[in-house]
């Protein structure tokens, strides 16, 4: 009987009070040949379906994130014990150790208004490079299985006008369609933790990066680097706060080692010509996606701009990013409306052609 | 079924993952429900060596494919047996994506992707053969851009496949090196077959019929890869390439006029010798340079070096495509003669006993109305074919002839 008593007040302490110690990463999983089967197998979670992160996985936010269908997303970070976290110079992307791990998970609030998880995606840094991995959560929303398929899933949620609720098929990315977007040079790569897009310029340890620092996980040096501005708000100029969402949305492949180097439309924060960004670039092999419009961003006519019509559609063989939306990401095409809009254009100058 | 979001899954299948044998293994696949995560759980699971064999029948496919493996083959039961169908594709900017080397595409058809029927990214010494791509209505501003759409590649074969319904290019390669395009049929596309931005090409032995533009040579600014050269179009049969362009406005093959034969653009050190044309309402072979306004200070864009020789001509400039084509036309005494040279660029000469127009614009941008039209007078200048054959690894070529 005190023995039962016992063991059920280890039970409670573990999930109130010492989930870590007891709960330790398996470092293993992360760095191992093969492919753990459910997310549980990893330990990153000391309460896995309320996501408390497990000792050592950080919890993160990103200035400008991508858009995922409304998605709520969490992000975590996990580093080995001991290992340290360096700058990639160029961008200010972290570069992890390998044995690091990126989980991020999406979901919606149910109709209780409780965060309920549909998938997680790893990214497990092993010897060889970055592997990707999506887990799909089962139905019992108790831990989340391996489906390298990926998959389609019917669900409702507020993704309407003002978070009303409605149906619609949000797409899990197979393993090759991680690919699509982590790929740099052909090798899979992490897109969001950037240095500008991790600090968010305090001066304290409300700023995450500062907050690493303290505890260990990044090194002191501190390279300074742009901030990116939150889009969803107004503290920055329209060019800043469209150029961050577009650094963040699309230019993890419209860069020069990325799936879309072919294209010549380049949409890094950095990218300082203007042609490659867009500006009276007309389509390489844009297709149907072209919509009849001249060029990739016709300055001061966003109906006339490429870019706009292909975030405005839903049409695979029109719709931009190519992959990971289903629905319009209203607020990003009008943010984007408004830069193109801003933008002073040259007089036009029509020429004759064979 | 709890409450919550999640109402149902589609579609989505658990695995069981183990260690893959060191020796290449067949991963057959059949039609049925399940074949699209069959399909690409084999695509993604296959290890180099392997070969992914699709039984006779049609998958109805609901999402784009992916092969990311090195060293796979993708084998059909013949393109008139395997279809992949992709009328139901919900996402993806293709039917087929492939981003690994060494793989063959070979006896399967892509029907009706959303976007590009096949498309090869960074895949190095691919094969395509036997394949068949098509949008089955017909042509239609709506189909899909590309058909067979390698791109920043090296060694790409594309041999004896059929292309119908392209809303740019039939078979496209860009951005690529050392490159076959040969014994294809293309068809009711905007450009049969376009090579752009790319070096060292071979493309004869091609049936081209029914497109706007039969084969397209070009070369366009502000990409990674440009300065496009050697390139020889031979031994091909260009017939009525006089389809209304239906290309969406803004895209560069939208100003093809209809009824072109050969369109070389912008390209330096490329022939064209040996061909059959007939019957094509603009002109049977157009060189041009880059006529629209860019900033790119590494861009060259005139044709330079463009030989033309021992072509059979069929009727030809009859209705000219472009605009002050009728003008034109009228001023010839009622048509165009089959060759048209902007008269911009060096060393273009033709030595077709077929006459040839040059517009003498001193500049590619210059506008028709100023041109000053006359026939071409080549004299003496050298017409000998100098660009070296084009050859494929043997190994590529072994594939083909199994």
């Amino acid at each position: 009987m005190i023995r039962a008593f016992l063991a059920v007040s280890a039970l409670l302490l573990v999930g109130a009070f010492a989930p870590a110690a007891l709960a330790p990463v398996q470092d293993a999983a992360i760095t191992e040949k093969g492919f753990p089967k459910k997310l549980s197998d990893y330990g990153f979670f000391a309460v896995l379906p309320e996501q408390v992160p497990a000792d050592g996985v950080q919890p993160y936010v990103l200035n400008a994130a991508l858009f995922s269908d409304k998605a709520e997303k969490r992000r975590f970070m996990y580093v080995p014990a001991g290992q340290e976290v360096s700058f990639a110079s160029r961008d200010g992307l972290l570069q992890l150790p390998v044995g690091s791990a990126l989980i991020k998970t999406f979901g919606y609030e149910n109709e209780a208004g409780v965060f309920e998880p549909i998938e997680t995606r790893l990214l497990l840094h092993r010897a060889n490079g970055w592997l990707a991995l999506p887990y799909i959560w089962d139905e019992d929303g108790q831990d989340a299985t391996l489906k390298v398929t990926g998959g389609r899933l019917e669900i409702e949620a507020p993704v309407g006008p003002d978070g009303a609720r409605q149906m619609f098929t949000y797409s899990v990315p197979n393993k090759n369609q991680c690919k699509g977007c982590h790929a740099l040079g052909g090798e899979v790569t992490p897109i969001g933790p950037k240095l500008r897009n991790l600090n968010n310029g305090a001066s304290d340890s409300s700023n995450q990066i500062i907050a690493w620092r303290e505890a260990g996980i990044l090194p002191n040096r501190f390279p300074d680097h742009p901030i990116m501005p939150r889009f969803d708000t107004k503290d920055a100029p329209i060019g800043e706060r469209a150029r961050a969402y577009l650094d963040i949305n699309c230019a993890h492949c419209h860069n020069r080692q990325g799936p879309a180097s072919n294209s010549g439309l380049y949409l890094t924060y950095q990218e300082s010509n203007d042609t490659a960004l867009g500006l009276y670039k007309r389509p390489v092999a844009a297709g149907r996606g072209s919509g009849n419009r001249e060029f990739a961003i016709h300055p001061g006519q966003p109906e006339a701009s490429i870019m706009l019509y292909r975030m405005d559609s839903t049409d695979p063989g029109i719709a931009m990013p190519e992959l990971g939306r289903s629905l319009i990401d209203d607020q990003g095409v009008a943010l984007v409306r408004e830069w193109i809009a801003s933008l002073e254009g040259q007089s036009d100058d029509k020429k004759d052609s064979l | 079924m709890k409450k919550g979001n999640r109402v149902a899954m589609l579609g989505a299948i658990t695995l069981a993952l183990t260690a893959a044998p060191a020796i290449a293994e067949t991963h057959n696949i059949a039609a049925g429900a399940d074949a699209q995560e069959k399909l690409q759980e084999a695509m993604i699971l296959a290890e180099p060596g392997d070969e992914i064999v699709l039984a006779e029948g049609t998958y109805a496919l609901t999402d784009g494919l992916s092969l990311d493996v090195d060293n796979v083959t993708v084998r059909g039961a013949g393109a008139d047996k395997t279809i992949l169908d992709f009328a139901n594709q919900q996402g993806s900017g293709e039917g087929l994506l492939v981003t690994s080397d060494n793989v063959v595409l070979r006896d399967f058809t892509v029907r009706d992707s959303k976007g590009d029927g096949i498309k090869s990214k960074g895949a190095d010494n691919i094969v395509y053969y036997r394949l068949t791509v098509e949008w089955s209505g017909g042509p239609k501003e709506t189909n899909g851009a590309y058909g067979i759409y390698p791109v920043e590649s090296e060694n790409v074969l594309v041999d004896a496949t059929t292309v119908t319904g392209a809303s740019d290019a039939g078979i496209y390669v860009g951005q690529s090196r050392n490159i076959i395009v040969r014994n294809n049929h293309v068809t009711y596309n905007v450009a049969g077959i376009e090579i752009e931005n790319s070096f060292n090409a071979d493309v004869y032995g091609n049936l081209t019929e029914n497109n706007t533009g039969g084969i397209l040579v070009f070369d366009l600014p502000n990409l990674p890869q440009q300065g496009g050269h050697d390139v020889r179009i031979f031994g091909n049969t260009l017939r009525d390439n006089n389809t209304p362009n239906f290309a969406p406005e803004g895209n560069i093959v939208a100003s093809v006029p209809a009824g072109s034969g050969v369109m070389i653009m912008a390209n330096r050190d490329v022939e064209v010798f040996g061909n059959v044309f007939e019957d094509h309402g603009t002109a049977n072979v157009i060189i041009v340079g880059y006529q629209q306004p860019f900033e790119d200070d590494n861009y060259q864009p005139l044709a330079n070096r463009i030989r033309v020789g021992n072509n059979s001509h069929g009727k030809a400039g009859y209705k000219p495509g472009f605009p002050e084509g009728a003008l034109l036309a009228a001023a010839m005494g009622g048509s165009l003669p089959p060759i048209i040279w902007d008269g911009t660029g060096e060393g273009v000469v033709s030595k077709d006993s077929a006459p040839a127009l040059s517009l003498n614009l001193s500049k590619p941008d210059q506008s028709l109305t100023e041109a000053q039209p006359a026939m071409a007078d080549f004299g003496d200048a050298n017409a000998d074919m100098t660009v070296p054959a084009v050859v494929m690894p043997e190994a590529m070529e072994a594939i083909v002839k199994r």
